[in-house]
């Protein structure tokens, strides 16, 4: 195992939105198998460090090493940006995304969303990145909706689609970005299954989330953010059972 | 009934004219509406400059005014041109702008600042997170450009372009005062010759209105490909 290069690792990330320090220094290592759930109250951070991770957002300082390789930066006037961008593309590549409002691409049907980047980023053969698709579908429970366009089917189908698209790259870490959180009630039950059978068959995860019963079960590690600092982080059993500092026992406490 | 005096196959050739015209106008257009709307949507402030000058000249001049402008203009900066390589070089060329290439670059001219606006606003409708979304799974620009803007763009520029073609349809009868034989100055060149300008013009309606039927159809199939997937919970 010392021979694999960690999936991801993050150094000491900041992030700056005008006057506004979002990220002060954030910092984080997923093993391969590790479930890292970032939980924190909305404005602590934890979206914005999680698009810092594939560069949807430029962090201002710190490191970024996808699978060993460390993600070269440069200064110009404009900011801090990174030197070669086909790196970023590449390294894009072995992060999938989910996001909080899907973002399955509208004018193509499930199954050519999950076909999309594999074909035309990875080069896959087209057949085969349909019979992967395929697969793919079924697992999410999702095949009878192969050919429906997105604004079709329910958010929760189109959640379950954007993980099946997410898992078609054959990603080294998923990125989930609050894939509950835009469901109605009913709905996030199914994502959450299928969310936890992948921590199962040992995905490399990172997982924003307000779903502390998810945190709790499938989190190899819990990081509580607050503005912009990780406040508390360790196994789940220690950080949600037993929270050591005020702020957490009250953001954990039930709010009724 | 309906009697051309001869002058039939002539004005049909003039339609050809006409058609002709427009397309390649509507082609040129096309291509410096898209380069207008990039230029603006660029991080270049040199670009982004160039755009704006190019789009508020061409919107703040009368069509006609440019026509003459650019043709007469034209004629006189080549002439110019080739007496200054007479009396430097001794070569003695004379170029004749042709009326068919200044009408078609003028009406291009034209229509690509319109058409430029018309990109612009339907590429600033596509949301944001499909954008994201082809990045974050390692589309560079180019990828994400021609598999996710670009084909929903045009669903929110569709509209703007067909009202776009219909005006620039029209506009190309006023390249008669640049000497173009179209469709327009053959039916006048008619109407004066026999005296009946009703019969001509009234000929000449009639085709301009079966060239926008047409193209209303071509632009209802074009809207429809492209609108597929926003329908309604099936």
């Amino acid at each position: 195992m010392a021979d694999t290069p960690i999936p991801l690792e993050v150094r000491n990330i900041t992030k700056r939105f005008g006057d506004t320090d979002v990220l002060k220094g954030l910092s984080l290592e997923a093993h391969k198998g590790d479930v890292i759930t970032l939980i924190g109250a909305s404005g602590s951070g934890k979206s914005t460090f999680l698009r810092c991770m594939n560069l949807l957002e430029q962090p201002d300082a710190g490191d970024l090493i996808v699978h060993g390789e460390t993600i070269r930066f440069k200064n110009t006037a404009k900011g801090r940006e990174p030197v070669d961008w086909k790196q970023v593309v590449r390294m894009r590549a072995k992060l999938s995304m989910v996001f909080q409002s899907f973002n399955l691409w509208a004018h193509m049907t499930v199954l050519e969303n999950i076909i999309e980047a594999p074909i035309y980023v990875l080069g896959k053969p087209r057949k085969e990145a349909i019979e992967h698709a395929e697969a793919l579908l079924e697992r999410v429970g999702l095949s009878h909706r192969a050919n429906a366009y997105p604004a079709q089917i329910s958010g929760g189908q189109q959640q379950r689609g954007a993980i099946a698209r997410a898992l078609a790259m054959d990603p080294e870490v998923m990125l989930f970005d609050e894939p509950t959180s835009a469901l109605d009630p009913e709905l996030v039950g199914d994502v959450l299954k299928v969310m936890h059978g992948l921590a199962d068959e040992g995905r490399t995860m990172v997982v924003v989330t307000h779903e502390m019963g998810f945190a709790r079960d499938v989190s190899s590690q819990v990081i509580y953010l607050h503005e912009g600092l990780a406040e508390e982080a360790g196994k789940p059993a220690d950080v949600l059972n037993n929270p050591q500092s005020a702020r957490l026992k009250q953001f954990l406490a039930p709010k009724y | 009934m309906l009697d051309l005096q001869g002058y039939g196959p002539r004005l049909l050739e003039g339609a050809g004219v006409t058609v002709s015209l427009a397309v390649l106008s509507l082609a040129l257009s096309l291509v410096l509406g898209l380069a207008t709307a990039s230029a603006k949507m660029s991080r270049s402030v040199v670009a982004h400059r160039l755009a704006t000058l190019y789009t508020t000249l061409i919107r703040g001049v009368p069509d006609l005014v440019l026509m003459m402008l650019l043709f007469f203009g034209g004629q006189i900066g080549v002439n110019v041109l080739t007496d200054w390589l007479y009396d430097t070089t001794g070569v003695d060329i004379f170029i004749n702008i042709n009326e068919f290439v200044a009408g078609v670059v003028t009406i291009g001219l034209i229509f690509g600042a319109y058409m430029g606006e018309t990109f612009r606003g339907a590429f600033m409708a596509v949301e944001h997170g499909q954008i994201e979304a082809g990045k974050a799974y390692g589309m560079g620009d180019r990828l994400v450009f021609w598999r996710i803007r670009f084909p929903q763009m045009m669903r929110h520029a569709l509209p703007g372009l067909s009202n776009n073609w219909m005006v620039l349809l029209k506009t190309t009868a006023l390249v008669s005062v640049i000497g173009l034989s179209d469709m327009v100055r053959i039916a006048a060149e008619a109407s004066k010759a026999t005296r009946e300008p009703f019969t001509f013009m009234i000929v000449v309606a009639v085709i301009y209105l079966l060239i926008a039927s047409v193209s209303e159809w071509l632009f209802a199939r074009l809207q429809k490909r492209y609108s597929i997937g926003y329908g309604e919970m099936d």
